[in-house]
């Protein structure tokens, strides 16, 4: 303790000669660390403001749609058009054992929903109860989802996007209310929670309408689900259950399960990895702006250091003939070099996190579009590690080399500096 | 010594060689690129324990060069420099920093105390780079503060001494790692008269306590107190004389 003081106190002297060099550069760190901190947390802002949106309509989802043969099989041609009814999905779940669930959905673009003077044309899909949970698309309380009993009885009710029903409702509650479908009057039992979608393929979900899959083939009459949804028990399974998919289709319809055309598919397992490694991209692209900001700070801290080295070359000289190990001439140094870098950076990271929060929170008010998706800036343990491993290595750095310098002279040269 | 136990002297085999220090053929070359200047050119020269020589010589002759070279500040280009049977020519780092720390007290001319620190830790700064314990090191810097007369002025920074105190902790400093030899570059040529005097008188004792000391001088007045008298010009020694001191003060 008392040996850290001693050299503190050597160093001291230094410091003092150069206070205004010094402050100088303390700020330039700081300047540094602030922008790698913002530019670090609008990252992890904008990463987490996708991650959340593209799991918006669910997570870890197949979407199938029929397609077209493209091979000939068992005397078949090609060009047969492939189409799934809702048996389909009974028989996926009792053939593909890593299947956690799957449900088919029937669409209908523009049916005519009307509530008093408002009609408008609205995408509407006929589904099973298990949609909500597997596409994340859940009631608001008050509410609720359809459920097995609806499906039974071909109940008329109807399960609302939060967008839709703000156009046909207003602010008044919707829950309980009657609406048109066609003409034909449904009960309004649940309104869907506000949420962050950016991954559609049909649209949003906010401005379409749900009700039960057997309620919307008698309205409207259709027999074909237009798409089918699986989700395996884990992502890792889910290329097992796209082979297995095309292998019971293929066998149900007649097509061959190599025939890539048969079924399309969206793998959203396979495109969120490709987002989280375009972010990972992005992350380091920023870390890297932000370090080179920040090595400007460390060149200045080099810059004083060997300054500090220069003034203080006789005494380095008497150290070294006192017998001062080659580490008890770098290390104060070193030390130094990491105590401006971590003062610097200290000051850097309390005024980039408050500038952060102040930005959330301007974010959180604001009702701007590009703001939202933006996301809100996060000063994330993750941000946090790099900005001090960051710090700490040029630090380490801008004092090695210059304190290098300084064991390199002999001492007899050094004593005759002056 | 200044009545330690377990002093190194103890310790290192001195019967493997009588002398403290012996240079064989030791030569020193400065490349300055264009020129090279030689600066020692062959010497050799054996101090004996408890000898205490004066190195004498014109600017330009040297001695300075010897001295960095004895107080292992600078590297000979060729020849052996052996301490206490030991070679230290090839040693090179921390070694060497080891061996400056342990077995050389180096006094220099302008004395070389750190500024902004005070004699006590001028002093301690030695015993610091040894890894002597903290108690020890305090015990330690006291009693030589004591012995050079200087324990009331422990706590005074450099700047608040007077040359010959200054010179003074720079002795005590010197001592401190019980060295095999002090080394004094012109320890009066920065000091008045009266101040010299006393500096010389430490030196006396110090020499009549068993320490070999070699002070490198071109005051006469110095070399007369002197054991034994080296004569260096152009690199090279060409005279060697010794003798009792002459008895004054």
């Amino acid at each position: 303790m008392r040996t850290f003081a001693l050299v503190f106190r050597l160093f001291r002297s230094a410091a003092k000669i150069q206070r205004k060099r010094m402050l100088l550069t303390v700020m330039a760190i700081t300047w540094g660390t602030i922008s790698i901190v913002l530019l670090l947390s609008f990252g992890e802002g904008l990463k987490r403001s996708l991650v959340e949106g593209s799991q918006g309509m669910g997570v870890g989802l197949l979407i199938v749609w029929p397609g077209q043969t493209s091979l000939t099989f068992a005397g078949l041609p090609q060009g047969r058009q492939i189409r799934l009814l809702p048996e389909d999905v009974t028989l996926l779940q009792q053939n593909i054992p890593e299947l956690a669930n799957a449900v088919g959905e029937k669409v209908d673009w523009s049916l005519q929903l009307t509530r008093g003077r408002v009609s408008l044309n609205k995408r509407v899909v006929g589904t099973d109860p298990i949609y909500g949970e597997l596409r994340n698309h859940r009631p608001q309380p008050g509410g609720r989802f359809i459920d097995p009993l609806d499906l039974d009885q071909k109940r008329r009710v109807i399960f609302l996007g939060d967008k839709l029903k703000a156009e046909l409702f207003g602010a008044a509650p919707a829950v309980g209310e009657t609406l048109l479908v066609n003409q034909v009057p449904f009960t309004v039992i649940g309104v869907a929670e506000a949420k962050k979608q950016t991954s559609t393929y049909y649209g949003p979900d906010d401005d379409a309408a749900v009700m039960p899959m057997s309620t919307f083939a008698a309205l409207t009459g259709r027999l074909y689900l237009n798409d089918l949804i699986l989700k395996p028990r884990t992502p890792e399974l889910m290329p097992t259950v796209r082979r297995r998919l095309f292998e019971v289709l293929g066998g149900r319809y007649r097509f061959d399960s190599a025939d890539t055309r048969a079924l399309s598919y969206w793998d959203t397992v396979e495109s969120q990895q490709v987002m989280r490694n375009i972010m990972a991209g992005l992350q380091i692209f920023l870390g890297v702006i932000g370090g080179l900001t920040l090595l400007i700070g460390g060149v200045g801290v080099a810059n004083i250091m060997y300054a500090a080295v220069k003034h203080r070359t006789k005494e380095i000289g008497v150290e070294m003939a006192l017998g001062a190990r080659r580490l008890y001439v770098t290390g104060p140094l070193v030390l130094e070099s990491l105590t401006l870098t971590a003062i610097g950076g200290l000051g850097g990271v309390a005024v980039g996190w408050g500038l952060v929060e102040l930005l959330g929170w301007v974010q959180s008010k604001s009702n701007s579009e590009a703001l939202n998706f933006l996301g809100r800036p996060t000063f994330s343990p993750g941000v946090a590690t790099v900005t001090i491993l960051l710090l700490g290595s040029i630090g380490f750095v801008a004092g090695y080399f210059p304190s290098r310098r300084a064991v390199s002279i002999q001492p007899a040269e050094a004593l005759r500096y002056d | 010594m200044l009545g330690f136990g377990n002093s190194r002297t103890a310790q290192t085999p001195a019967a493997a060689s009588p002398d403290v220090i012996a240079l064989r053929d030791l030569r020193k070359v400065y490349d300055t690129g264009a020129v090279k200047v030689e600066a020692l050119r062959g010497l050799d020269l054996a101090v004996a324990e408890n000898e205490f020589i004066a190195i004498v010589g014109p600017s330009g002759s040297g001695k300075s060069t010897l001295l960095n070279i004895l107080g292992c500040l600078d590297t000979p280009s060729s020849g052996s420099y052996q301490l206490r049977g030991e070679e230290v020519s090839k040693l090179t780092g921390d070694q060497l920093a080891d061996v400056r720390n342990r077995r050389i007290g180096f006094i220099f001319q302008n004395f070389n105390l750190l500024p902004q620190i005070t004699a006590f830790e001028n002093v301690e700064l030695p015993l610091l780079f040894k890894g002597t314990p903290t108690r020890q090191r305090r015990e330690r810097v006291e009693k030589l503060l004591e012995r050079v007369g200087l324990a009331d002025r422990m706590a005074h920074r450099p700047v608040e001494l007077s040359g010959g105190q200054m010179q003074r902790v720079a002795i005590a400093r010197a001592l401190a790692c019980e060295p095999d030899i002090i080394l004094a570059d012109e320890p009066t040529g920065n000091l008045d008269t009266g101040s010299g005097k006393d500096i010389l008188h430490l030196f006396e004792e110090l020499w009549a306590q068993g320490n070999t000391v070699l002070v490198i001088t071109h005051d006469p007045s110095v070399a007369k107190r002197t054991q034994r008298v080296v004569r260096i010009q152009d690199g090279l020694i060409t005279e060697d004389t010794r003798s009792a001191p002459s008895e004054s003060v």
